[in-house]
């Protein structure tokens, strides 16, 4: 519960510090905190245009996708208090589930029967199934550590005793910071500001949905990355007490959404055929952190 | 009682096959699903009564070749009557749908249910029947009956090809069986089951472990390992859509089924078995839906994704034999678990998903999924059918694919936070595979469900005819039913799954217990869990619609970046769709290409066509087999066509087999004597 309530709040303002971030870098004054939800509001305002071609898939998909990363989020604890839903393989469900809202953006794409979308929508199919491996081998790593398999277990035990297990702790934030761009379809592998849909991939995909199915997509992105600066905080929150968790977890946000902010400042994008080949680097960081572990627990003879 | 019920079942079919003569062909198809209804029943009935009253044992006195012939009905052979026998009422029931309109073809039809009607039954007797030379027979009867099925539309020479290599690689697999059970037969002198047991317990593991090659070899033909997949994307494209339906639902599973049956009796080093398992299954898994990606035929591609769940049942067994070797009870039950819940899933969601296969066929008579589109306007039931089945063979929650997926996934899981260290790299790189068959699973099916039945027509030639009939509709949303429940509802299952997955443990100890009810726990959890993502998903629904009515909403075109004209032909397709991924697995694929260029000033029409192929096939099948045949070229002189020739040959071998003896018991004197000397 607590963490439901946490990470709604700090959707409410994650993308505003990104932009101001971004703002700051290149020497502007930015916008307000808030600008980007006011943005949404005035979305769901909106009527929609619906394309000839499109069917009930097309009406239903942006909601099933709102619903699927809801409930990824109720499966996200707070350190030792755990989501609304704790189970033994519940960080299993979390995975699918999210899939199980992709799966449908997907087809609502192809939906539209563009040339487009079906690009964007190949493209993050693609991305979606190359990240996947690297969140389960760093689960598994945790569930080796642990010895637990839920998602509340895992954290509440992640204890970071010795310097070689800070550096384990980096590294899985590491992967959580560039799975979160890879989800959220942001810069080294997307550029959401583009104006070139051949370049794109989030956003050549929802080109065709507009007014409150396009607010509810948009404002995915912000509670998918508060979700990510989530399971980040979780690494470090521990059994901490809640009056240290709650501050340590906004600052934990507050600090992922200003490097998303600098990372996507200074970085390019990487050329789109290339970025199978990046992605692959979550997986094998992932890999380092298991190999980390088993050397950690004394398992590596 | 129950072998009143057998006896009863088996003799319906001669009934039902003597009584064709007198009947007319629409009789006969009444007849052939009222009986296959009928034994559906009995079956179930046995079955159950079965899971209820415990295991049912009776036997046949046989003759002098067989032995005694025992006929047992345990927890595994229910549970699998209960998978084929459903499987096979859908697979009827739309099979006389869909077999309607080749009426006019009496002779050829009547063979079809004739075969139809044998293959249920033996398939249900293989999953009794408990004596080597007797399952043999049955063995035999299925893999006939099933080739006729097959080939129904034999006129055409691919499926009478695809037929014919289907037939050959059933007889490979029989005779690694043969060879398996007269392994047996002449060092033990039984044919009975039992005799693997007090053979394998006897002897070194190593002897347990060829033994169990031998099996393994003939049932894996029949389940689509690979490498012995090779018939399965051949004879699933050949055959009506029921027969595919129920070929890639249950008839591979009669594969599971002896493997499963061979663990229970076979006394062996489970875990080097276990590691031997999970890493062919892995192949499997991963290299079915690899392959799968790339293809352009519905069926064909359908047919992939059997390799790839086989591979998925395989990964279950695999750790529940580890479970065995190292004593992990959890390790045990959710491998088992998961093997045994995900056979049954999957005959449930590939069966849906041909069936909707063969209404889009007879509708556009068109397998070539680049040519269709658009067809959720026309035929909106396939359509919504087909995503429900799509979703579930991804493993997405809340259908049933993801209930079996996730037991095997807390098998593994379970096992990484214990063992040592080779074992947790096992488990490790099953969970990698796992998630990465997840993941290209769900790319194929976004190609094929959005190519297909999303967008416009790609091709303008092809016209939907028939529309579609209610009727028609039923066995396929019984089995889309099932699907859901499963998914919302697991634990009805569970005590079928209990019973079933007990066999396989020794005794169970307290803490087993313990474990066993967590993980019952969890499958109710699960269940609730994927039941409110349903509620979830239906209340912000609601709440969507309330909103958006109260905005002005349009209908206009696509976007088409300021293009307003006919854009049917600009569409994404599905080599389109799957291009990024093919340039990445390309090294591990064969992919011929024939491409046609734009060149010059007044460039030609111009062209991409690619021609999937199968890298494993070529190399550890075509290649031996082009090498032995080459070898065996050099003795064509020998058939030279003259009948004095043959005679001579004939003469020849008549005299060896002759004198053989002789000769030897001279060269055994001749030794003797060297001997002396």
């Amino acid at each position: 519960m607590i963490s439901l309530i946490l990470i709604l709040l700090t959707s409410l303002f994650f993308m505003g510090i990104v932009v101001r971030t971004k703002s700051l870098a290149s020497g502007r004054k930015g916008p307000g905190l808030f600008q980007p939800m006011k943005d949404l509001f005035r979305l769901w305002e909106k009527g929609s245009v619906y394309s000839k071609t499109t069917s009930f898939i097309f009406r239903i998909a942006p909601t099933a996708y709102t619903a699927s990363v809801l409930m990824a989020i109720l499966m996200v604890p707070h350190g030792n208090h755990p989501g609304l839903i704790s189970f033994n393989g519940d960080f299993v469900m979390f995975a699918y589930t999210l899939a199980f809202g992709k799966f449908l953006l997907i087809i609502s794409a192809l939906d539209t029967g563009s040339s487009f979308e079906g690009m964007g929508a190949s493209r993050e199919a693609l991305y979606s199934m190359l990240v996947e491996p690297a969140f389960f081998i760093l689960m598994g790593s945790f569930a080796l550590f642990t010895g637990q398999t839920s998602f509340q277990g895992i954290f509440s035990l992640l204890h970071f005793g010795s310097n070689v297990s800070y550096m384990l702790g980096a590294l899985a934030t590491v992967v959580f910071v560039m799975m979160a761009m890879v989800e959220n379809s942001r810069m080294p592998y997307d550029d959401p500001k583009t104006h070139l849909e051949l370049t794109m991939v989030h956003e050549v995909m929802i080109l065709d949905n507009s007014g409150f199915d396009l607010g509810l997509i948009q404002y995915m992105t912000h509670l998918k990355f508060a979700m990510y600066g989530a399971l980040i905080a979780n690494l470090f929150i521990g059994q901490l007490p809640l009056g240290l968790s709650i501050p340590l977890f906004f600052v934990t946000q507050i600090l992922f959404a200003i490097a998303v902010g600098l990372i996507e400042s200074f970085r390019a994008r990487h050329r789109m055929g290339h970025n199978p080949q990046f992605i692959f680097i979550l997986s094998s960081v992932s890999l380092l952190i298991f190999f980390g572990i088993l050397l950690l627990t004394g398992r590596f003879i | 009682m129950e072998r009143l019920l057998i006896e009863l079942f088996n003799l319906l079919t001669l009934a039902a096959v003597l009584s064709f003569p007198f009947f007319k062909i629409k009789g006969r198809s009444f007849i052939t699903l009222g009986v296959l209804t009928v034994q559906v029943l009995i079956a179930s009935v046995t079955a159950f009564s079965v899971f209820s009253n415990g295991q049912v044992a009776y036997s046949y006195p046989g003759s002098w070749i067989t032995g005694i012939i025992p006929v047992r009905m345990d927890y595994l052979s229910a549970w699998f009557i209960l998978v084929i026998s459903f499987t096979f009422l859908t697979g009827a029931w739309y099979g006389f749908h869909y077999m309607k309109k080749y009426r006019d073809q009496t002779a050829n039809l009547t063979l079809h249910a004739v075969a139809l009607l044998f293959a249920y039954t033996a398939m249900v007797d293989i999953c009794i029947v408990q004596n080597g030379m007797a399952m043999l027979v049955v063995w035999e009867i299925m893999a006939l009956s099933s080739f006729i099925i097959v080939i129904f539309e034999h006129e055409k020479k691919e499926t009478m090809k695809a037929g014919l290599n289907y037939l050959i690689q059933s007889h490979i697999s029989i005779l690694f069986l043969t060879i398996a059970f007269m392994w047996v037969k002449v060092k033990t002198g039984s044919f009975d089951f039992t005799a693997i047991t007090t053979f394998t317990a006897s002897q070194p593991a190593i002897t347990g472990f060829g033994l169990f090659l031998c099996f393994f070899v003939g049932f894996a033909i029949k389940a689509g390992f690979v490498p012995f997949h090779t018939w399965l994307p051949l004879a699933h494209p050949a055959a009506p859509a029921h027969v595919s339906g129920i070929m890639s639902g249950v008839i591979i599973k009669i594969g599971i089924y002896g493997i499963l049956r061979v663990l229970l009796l076979i006394k062996t080093d489970m875990v080097t078995l276990g590691y031997f398992l999970l890493t062919i299954s892995l192949i499997t898994g991963v290299y079915g839906v690899m392959l799968a990606i790339v293809q352009h035929n519905f069926k064909k591609l359908l047919a992939y994704h059997s390799i790839e769940n086989i591979g998925i049942i395989g990964i279950g067994i695999g750790l529940g034999c580890l479970g065995i070797g190292y004593g992990n009870q959890i390790l045990l039950i959710c491998g088992f678990g998961g093997a045994l819940l995900h056979t049954l899933n999957h005959s449930l969601f590939k069966s849906l998903l041909f069936y909707c296969s063969g209404n889009v066929y007879q509708a556009t008579h068109t397998m070539d999924i680049e040519k269709l589109g658009g067809l959720i306007r026309k035929m909106p039931h396939t359509a919504y059918l087909f995503l429900l089945g799509a979703l579930a063979i991804c493993g997405l929650p809340p259908f049933n694919g993801f209930v079996s997926e996730f037991f095997i996934y807390s098998g593994l899981f379970h096992g990484l936070s214990g063992g040592h260290v080779v074992s947790i790299l096992f488990f490790l790189f099953a969970i990698i595979g796992l998630a990465l068959i997840g993941g290209l699973a769900l790319i194929c099916f976004t190609k094929v469900f959005g190519i297909v039945f999303l967008g416009t027509p790609r091709d303008q030639s092809i016209k939907v005819s028939i529309p579609e009939k209610p009727m028609s509709f039923i066995p396929l949303y019984l089995t889309g039913l099932m699907i859901v429940l499963i998914g919302v509802v697991p634990f009805l299952l569970a005590s079928f799954l209990v019973e079933t997955i007990q066999l396989f443990i020794p005794s169970l100890d307290v803490g087993g217990y313990l474990q066993l009810e967590s993980l019952l726990k969890m499958l109710t959890s699960v269940g609730w869990y994927s039941m409110g993502f349903i509620a979830l998903t239906a209340v912000l629904f609601g709440i969507r619609q309330l909103v958006v009515a109260h905005r002005d909403n349009l209908e206009d075109n696509t976007w088409g970046c300021g293009y307003t004209g006919n854009a049917d032909k600009m569409q994404y397709t599905a080599s389109s769709f799957v291009r990024t991924y093919r340039k990445l697995a390309e090294p591990a694929l064969l992919i011929q290409k024939e491409k046609k260029e734009a060149s010059g000033l007044y460039p030609e029409d111009i062209s991409q066509v690619t021609h999937p192929g199968d890298k494993i096939e070529k190399w550890l099948i075509d290649k031996p087999l082009s090498l032995i045949a080459k070898g065996l070229n050099r003795f064509a002189f020998l058939q030279n066509g003259q009948i004095q020739a043959y005679i001579l040959y004939g003469v020849v071998f008549i005299g060896l087999a002759i004198l053989l003896p002789v000769i030897i018991d001279k060269m055994q004197l001749l030794i003797q004597f060297l001997n002396q000397l």
